[in-house]
């Protein structure tokens, strides 16, 4: 459908390299979880429900202007961070963008310290320093994210590089969007990484816009593993709302890539429930943004197919996991409540961050 | 340690050796590392004595290897990368003036880039426009990077080695017109652990009629005509920069406020640079003394480097022409 709409705005042929997985409508509805543990399901779909609870507070707070910061919510695209970083270890290190809470919280990173930070509270994870988009957390390896497109992918490729240097098993992983990948150091990144066969994931998170704009009108084909074949890295291009075939493609790769024989690049497919920053559905601002895209692309919610699918094997039955989300959501109502009572005041320390 | 000759380039290389061999998590990464003459002599013999593991020469990628370089100091590396002109440097900024220079602020000190970037100055010989520039005033603009421009073999070393072992972004700034100076170096700083930062400008040499100012390439031009001014009885007291960021103008605005003199000298541009800074310093805290203090502002013209010969002459002031215009200004 994208490629019939393009017609309206390029004159060029646009590749749908993507196929059916820039469809919604033509997705499989079910996961399949076959040789997965019920434990592992279990926290799979509990790490999702957290992070979209948080969200969706978050973008309750923004449109009451508690919180003021600019907030890139990633509703819609839990699966792919959960799906990622349930392969992670200790010592593994993991780098964000603008829209990293997702990345953060399948992480383990703490719920209240990014409430705080969200208000530029002291308390916060960056020491109210950072608001919504320069987070951290390194007691569960997110190093660190700031909003400069594809700012983070060299600093991931550094990490690898260490981990190479001191050969200690560890890897490192950069979270990007479709963006990213039009900027120069991005193939800088790949070309280096590939040709010190350094152990990193790239997580390409095409949600096939970059702040308004359709992909179709910023690239010549959507689909971004191209780019990884360029530079001879193994590649994925995989349904980014299917956590299972998102967790089970880095699992995989993942001892190659521990012992030297990375990188890997891994296009994950999803779409953003909310505009590029904020609380609304931005259906107004972007260039080919349409309510029916949004509509279709909600029946392929990533937590909706995951619950459906456990509920379908009877692994979990539905009433099981809406008490799970509720519980879940009580919980993260818990901890902003607790930020809220927290007063806001100015960080003494300031001078002290820059040197 | 004994004392020897060094020139400035093989005060640099003994520094590299005193860093990867003290520092087994030190690397240095950048174009033209494993070529005997694309750096001058300063990287001779490194790639043989430590490995091309750790001498990582690069893809022609200035702003993903820059970037490579900070991720690898925020995991407990001790990173150099070289940029051998800093015209090419440029393609970099973004890994320097976003990320490196501002991520330990903007995570509230979580952690801290420790990165040292050698950025290397080249000039004349019809290179024209894009392999000639001295931009360190476009960074020391920045907070968050400190910006080193060692003059003489001694600062050469010890600064180098203070630039890597900082716990923030550095920009070392070394010059090809200086690589032949000669002098002794002196080791005793290894035995104190001296912040980088603590390290001000520096009276190179005491006077009372005037006070001239530099940095870099700039102070062997001074030097020479210090000993022009020596010969008309007039005593220059002549300070060295050393470091433009953070700029510690102290030892500047004594000295102003002793001669009341001023010229400062600069191989780069002129608006809003460092010779405009010190000038605003000084002038600044000036205010309430009742003599006036002269000034006089030497800097290349507004325009790019050429590459004609002759236009090329006229571009880079000499010594006489200064001094002109130091005797018209103050001497009179």
């Amino acid at each position: 459908m994208f490629v019939k709409k393009l017609k309206n705005f390029t004159n060029k042929s646009m590749l749908n390299d993507l196929k059916n997985l820039s469809d919604p409508l033509k997705y499989s509805k079910l996961i399949n979880v076959k040789g997965m543990k019920k434990k592992d399901l279990k926290i799979f779909l509990q790490n999702m429900m957290l992070i979209r609870n948080t969200e969706n507070k978050v973008a309750h707070l923004v449109k009451n202007k508690v919180i003021n910061c600019p907030a890139h919510l990633c509703t819609g695209q839990e699966a792919i961070s959960v799906g990622v970083l349930s392969n992670c270890r200790k010592g593994d290190m993991v780098y964000g963008n603008h829209r990293s809470h997702g990345h953060y919280l399948a992480l383990g990173g703490d719920i209240k310290k990014l409430f705080l930070e969200l208000q530029g509270k002291p308390q916060g994870c960056s020491k109210g320093m950072g608001g919504s988009m320069h987070i951290v957390d390194r007691s569960v390896g997110f190093e660190g994210s700031v909003p400069i497109v594809a700012g983070t992918i060299p600093t991931a490729v550094g990490a690898a590089l260490k981990s190479k240097l001191k050969q200690d098993k560890t890897i490192s992983i950069a979270f990007f969007g479709d963006g990213a990948c039009e900027e120069g150091s991005f193939h800088e990144c790949l070309n280096f990484s590939s040709l010190h066969s350094l152990p990193i994931i790239f997580v390409a998170e095409n949600n096939l816009f970059s702040s308004h704009l359709d992909i179709h009108l910023r690239q010549p084909s959507n689909r971004l593993a191209r780019y990884a074949e360029a530079h001879k890295i193994k590649n994925f291009t995989v349904d980014g709302n299917d956590v299972v075939k998102v967790f089970k493609t880095i699992k995989n790769n993942m001892n190659k890539l521990r012992n030297g024989k990375g990188p890997l690049f891994i296009e994950c497919i999803s779409y953003r429930h909310l505009g590029h920053v904020g609380h609304d559905e931005n259906v107004d601002v972007g260039v080919n943004r349409t309510l029916k895209d949004l509509k279709n692309w909600k029946k392929n919610d990533p937590i909706l197919r995951l619950s459906r699918s456990l509920n379908k094997k009877k692994i979990f039955s539905k009433k099981y996991i809406e008490n799970l989300d509720f519980k879940i959501n009580q919980k993260v109502e818990q901890f902003y409540k607790y930020s809220k009572k927290i007063k806001l005041i100015k960080n003494k320390k300031i001078k002290e961050y820059i040197y | 340690m004994k004392k020897k000759i060094y020139t400035y380039s093989e005060a640099i290389n003994e520094a590299f050796k005193y860093i990867l061999k003290k520092y087994p998590e030190s690397f240095v990464i950048g174009q033209g590392l494993w070529s005997p003459w694309y750096v001058g002599n300063t990287m001779k013999d490194l790639p043989e004595k430590f490995g091309k593991k750790r001498i990582i020469e690069s893809p022609v990628s200035e702003a993903g290897i820059t970037g490579i370089a900070v991720g690898a100091s925020l995991n407990k590396m001790k990173p150099i990368v070289i940029h051998p002109r800093m015209d090419f440097m440029l393609l970099a900024a973004d890994a320097i003036v976003n990320q490196s220079s501002k991520w330990k602020f903007m995570l509230g000190g979580a952690n801290s880039s420790t990165v040292t970037i050698r950025s290397i100055i080249n000039r004349g010989a019809e290179q024209g426009a894009q392999h000639s520039q001295s931009l360190y005033s476009m960074f020391a603009n920045i907070p968050g990077i400190i910006i080193v421009i060692p003059s003489t073999p001694q600062d050469a070393f010890e600064l180098l080695i203070k630039s890597v072992l900082t716990k923030s972004t550095v920009i070392y700034v070394d010059d090809r017109w200086l690589y032949s100076e000669k002098s002794e170096i002196n080791f005793n700083f290894l035995k104190k652990k001296e912040n980088l930062l603590n390290i001000k400008p520096k009276i190179f040499k005491k006077g009372n009629d005037i006070t001239l100012i530099s940095l870099g390439y700039g102070m062997k031009i001074l030097q020479n005509i210090d000993e022009k001014l020596k010969k008309e009885n007039i005593s220059s007291e002549i300070i060295d920069l050393r470091i433009i960021n953070p700029f510690n103008a102290k030892v500047c605005i004594n000295s102003a406020q002793k001669t009341k003199r001023v010229c400062v000298l600069d191989y780069g541009w002129g608006n809003c640079g460092i010779s405009s800074e010190v000038i605003s310093r000084i002038s600044e805290n000036n205010n309430k003394s009742s003599k006036k203090i002269k000034f006089l502002k030497i800097t290349l013209p507004d325009f790019p480097a050429p590459t004609n010969k002759l236009n090329e002459r006229d571009y880079y002031i000499s010594p006489s022409k200064i001094l002109n215009k130091i005797k018209k200004t103050f001497f009179k």
